[in-house]
């Protein structure tokens, strides 16, 4: 067992657990954080996707130890507080989540697109969200979300 | 309800009067009640208080805080019952839409979904069994709390009315709260006949409301079934035998209990079972468990002897008549022209997001399940039967569900989860890997099937056959007995050709195989309305017509097919000229009650890359409840329709499934989306469903178009063993 310390959403948070174990088991099965989701367990559909020190990673193949004394931000950290980040208000406006259940991972990998480029066209959205899997078909209202948060962004400056 | 409108006006009228007057005197809907009463079990739901509540049925509560909670009684599973649901009884309670909450319901007889016979969320059935019954539900409880008002102030019930949740008599000025007066409406009887709003005075019913769950599904709130958490509670992993139909013959766990963090490793029906501390233990203690497997007889089985089979059925079977008129083989033999063709259509999975799992508890004699399950009566029934109690002592909570599409009407995650539970003595959860979800799915049929069709000297149709083979559904999970040779979801749609011909023939050859078999969005829709559709373009161009206006040509005027065929035509501008390489394709269907249009423009590349670039969709619903989620539900069905088109397709070898995950069974990615307008057709009618009609048209919709391209005929799906790439 190896002891590790991840800083999730701003709190710093420890536990023992294998050194193999995936960070998304780390959130979820000790942390209690269970907006990361599994999907595939092979970095294959996106669903855990989680922000590592900055950059998006898939918590099913990144190790908690590759985590340990590092930054990890997840859904539940993207609000500032009580206000929703802009992707979570364009999310609910255009009605994107059905299941919803691949959604945390859709806004994770958003947050980043939007963070890197902050007036993405539709290629680029496509680009970006082409490893994010959604069963419902959300995928067009996914790109009109990012559009209207996109927009907010450069409004509020 | 505003003062001074003709509903009101209605309302004003003597009750007494509207008893004996019933629909003439107002034009409303007199409707007799039989309203399951439900406060029993509202008020034993979490959260409840104590006292001043109001649940004159299964579904309402209102408390003393002036909270209107609906109890929702269907599975939420991305097709938008949360919010379709509390419309309806909303629109009819007059309550405040923007404080509305919502909760599960348990599973209890008084939520039997009545199209199905049980507490089931399939079928595309949740509006179409609603309608009325939420609608009266919710004008039964207005009227009981209206009631209270005007008792407490002594004055004519109708010179009283309610709206935004609040009882005023406007001639005295006095008001009161639904939370004020729930106490009292509580003690009255519940009316046995209500007053149903004219269409024309919805508020909420007709608009495009937002999606209620939608704020938990954006901050990682939203409570999913893998995402339960109890005191104590453990993980489970269960290690199936990899053969369809094989079971464990021994296994040893030493090494899998060495793992840290294992519990114990017990088999169940399902297999292996290795509980332990939460996933990766498990995980890591499955890899360390030792089973040996009886592979039983289907070890050799695999798709191509299946496909074979299905072929020397087709010959030598015995064919049960699904349909027959007029005299076919004559119209064939008699033809100026006819036209034959094979198609061909494999096993599917379903390819929830969410992995199947479940969580049981067993304690003080109380089984409590938390399942993301579309069915809580069978969910209930299992759980009674593997922990041995009374099913009054098991409680169902639903939870949401990450995709459901027909898989969660299945109990056997709720199985494993209240077999392990009763083993380990502790509170467990089943999580099935995605590889398990995959390779131990219940499948979408493979069929293979023969049509021909006769065109006379004038250009009609004058004959059409088709002869499906392939394994019945309802035989594989025992509705049927094995010598009953039809089952109706096998030929549903093939046998119900809309277009006026002289003489049609439809037959099925039930050829069963192993492989488990189970609901797939849109059921036997989901493949014959495909081959119905792209054989009939077959048709037109061999009769050397358009497909739109052979179609529109052998429907009557009037006909609900008809209309959304024309508009979806006419939305996407059938005739007018594309680029070259690029053509629609147009498909209609009749499906749970709607009817539903789509025509895809597509275009193929010089290497045979498909691309779907935009769908337009023409759906008839009857009254579209929240339009906005009417649309989503298009989008969706297109997606999923064409995910299985373009690439999807379960393969057997060796007794065992070879795909597992995403990168061997491929699902619609974000660039493989095409635009999706959804027109909604104006319609007086019933109600229909909208989960499932999006689905079955996009397939053919989308081959015709690349027939109109190519000149050949898209025979066999996925597109991928036609000849085709997904662009």
């Amino acid at each position: 067992m190896t002891a590790v310390s991840v800083t999730v959403n701003g709190e710093t948070r420890e536990a023992d657990v294998a050194s193999d174990t995936p960070l998304l088991w780390l959130l979820r099965d000790d942390f209690g954080l269970t907006g990361t989701k599994y999907g595939c367990g092979i970095a294959q559909c996106g669903a855990c996707t989680v922000h590592l020190d900055g950059q998006p990673v898939r918590a099913c193949t990144t190790t908690a130890t590759q985590a340990d004394g590092r930054r990890v931000d997840t859904v539940e950290g993207l609000a500032n507080g009580e206000e929703l980040h802009p992707l979570q208000a364009a999310w609910i406006a255009e009605n994107v989540p059905q299941c919803g259940f691949c959604q945390s991972g859709q806004l994770m990998s958003a947050a980043d697109l939007l963070a890197r480029n902050p007036e993405p066209t539709d290629a680029d959205i496509d680009a970006a969200l082409a490893s994010n899997l959604c069963r419902c078909g959300t995928y067009q209202r996914i790109r009109r979300a990012v559009h209207r948060a996109a927009q907010d962004m450069k409004e509020q400056g | 309800m505003s003062q001074g409108t003709e509903s009101e006006h209605r309302f004003r009228v003597s009750r007494r009067n509207f008893l004996k007057a019933g629909a003439v005197a107002g034009g409303g809907l007199l409707l007799g009640l039989n309203l399951p009463v439900g406060g029993r079990m509202a008020r034993a739901e979490e959260g409840a208080t104590e006292g001043a509540d109001f649940a004159p049925n299964a579904w309402i509560r209102i408390t003393a805080d002036d909270q209107v909670t609906v109890l929702v009684d269907r599975s939420e599973m991305g097709q938008g019952v949360m919010t379709a649901l509390p419309m309806l009884i909303a629109e009819e309670l007059e309550a405040d839409w923007d404080r509305i909450a919502t909760e599960f319901a348990p599973a209890d007889e008084a939520y039997t979904n009545s199209l199905l016979g049980s507490q089931t969320t399939g079928g595309s059935t949740a509006i179409r069994n609603a309608w009325r019954p939420l609608r009266e539900a919710g004008a039964a409880a207005r009227e009981m709390l209206v009631a209270a008002a005007a008792q407490r102030w002594g004055v004519e019930f109708q010179a009283c009315e309610a709206s935004g949740q609040v009882v005023r008599h406007p001639a005295s000025g006095r008001s009161a709260t639904y939370g004020e007066l729930a106490a009292a409406a509580a003690e009255r009887e519940v009316p046995e006949t209500v007053f149903l709003k004219d269409p024309k005075d919805y508020r909420l019913i007709g608009t495009p409301r937002d999606r209620l769950d939608a704020p938990a599904k954006v901050d990682g709130s939203a409570r999913y079934g893998m995402d339960v958490q109890l005191d104590g509670l453990l993980t489970a992993q269960v290690v199936r035998c990899p053969v369809i139909g094989g079971r464990v013959r021994s296994f040893d766990a030493e090494q899998a209990r060495q793992v840290p963090g294992v519990r114990q490793v017990v088999e169940i029906d399902a297999g292996v079972a290795v509980i332990a501390d939460g996933f990766w233990p498990a995980s890591k203690g499955r890899e360390a468990l030792s089973v040996e497997w009886d592979y039983g007889e289907n070890a050799d089985l695999t798709s191509i002897a299946i496909e074979r089979r299905f072929r020397e059925a087709a010959d030598s079977g015995e064919a049960a008549t699904a349909r027959s008129e007029g005299d076919v083989e004559s119209a064939l033999s008699g033809a100026a022209r006819t036209v034959e063709a094979e198609y061909e259509v494999p096993f599917l999975a379903h390819g929830c997001m969410e992995p199947m799992n479940c969580t049981a508890r067993i304690a003080d004699g109380v089984c409590e399940v938390w399942a993301p399950t579309q069915n809580q009566t069978a969910t209930q029934e299992v759980a009674a039967k593997i922990s041995g109690l009374p099913k009054e002592q098991v409680r169902v909570h639903t939870t949401f569900l990450g995709g459901g599409f027909g898989r969660r009407s299945h109990t056997d995650f709720v199985a494993d989860a209240v077999a392990c539970a009763k083993a380990a003595g502790a509170p467990v959860k089943v999580m099935w890997t995605r590889e398990e979800t995959t390779r131990h799915d219940h499948y979408r049929p493979a069929t293979y099937n023969r049509l021909a069709a006769a065109i006379d000297e004038d250009g009609q149709v004058s004959g059409w056959r088709h002869r499906i083979v392939g394994p019945s559904i309802m035989g594989n999970i025992g509705m049927i007995g094995p010598e009953e040779p039809m089952d109706r979801t096998s030929v549903e749609t093939a046998k119900e050709v809309p277009y006026g011909l002289a003489s049609i023939h439809v037959d099925y050859v039930r050829t069963d195989t192993p492989v488990p078999l189970w609901w797939w969005r849109s059921v036997g829709h989901s493949q014959n309305d495909y081959i119905r559709e792209a054989f009939f373009d077959e048709v037109a161009a061999a009769a050397g017509e358009d497909p739109f206006e052979l179609r529109r040509r052998l429907l009557p005027e009037g006909d609900r097919n008809r209309r959304v065929l024309e508009r979806a035509a006419r939305e996407a501008g059938w005739g007018e000229p594309l680029p070259e390489g690029r053509a629609r394709g147009i498909a209609v269907v009749h499906a749970f009650g709607s009817y539903c249009a789509e025509v895809a423009e597509v275009s193929v590349s010089d290497n045979n890359e498909v691309r779907v670039h935009r769908v337009h969709v023409a759906i008839d619903c009857g009254p579209a409840v929240n339009p906005e989620i009417i649309a989503e539900q298009m989008e969706s069905g297109v997606a999923y329709g064409l995910s299985a088109a373009l690439h999807e397709a379960v393969t057997v070898d060796r007794g065992q499934v070879e795909q597992g995950n995403f990168d061997d069974y491929r699902i619609l990615r974000i660039d493989q989306m095409p635009e999706v307008h959804t027109h909604i057709v104006d319609s007086d009618q019933e109600p229909g469903g909208v989960g499932e009609p999006g689905t079955p048209p996009i397939a053919p919709a989308m081959v015709n178009a690349i027939r109109a391209i190519t000149g050949e005929p898209v025979r066999r799906l996925p597109l991928t063993r036609a000849g085709y790439q997904p662009a």
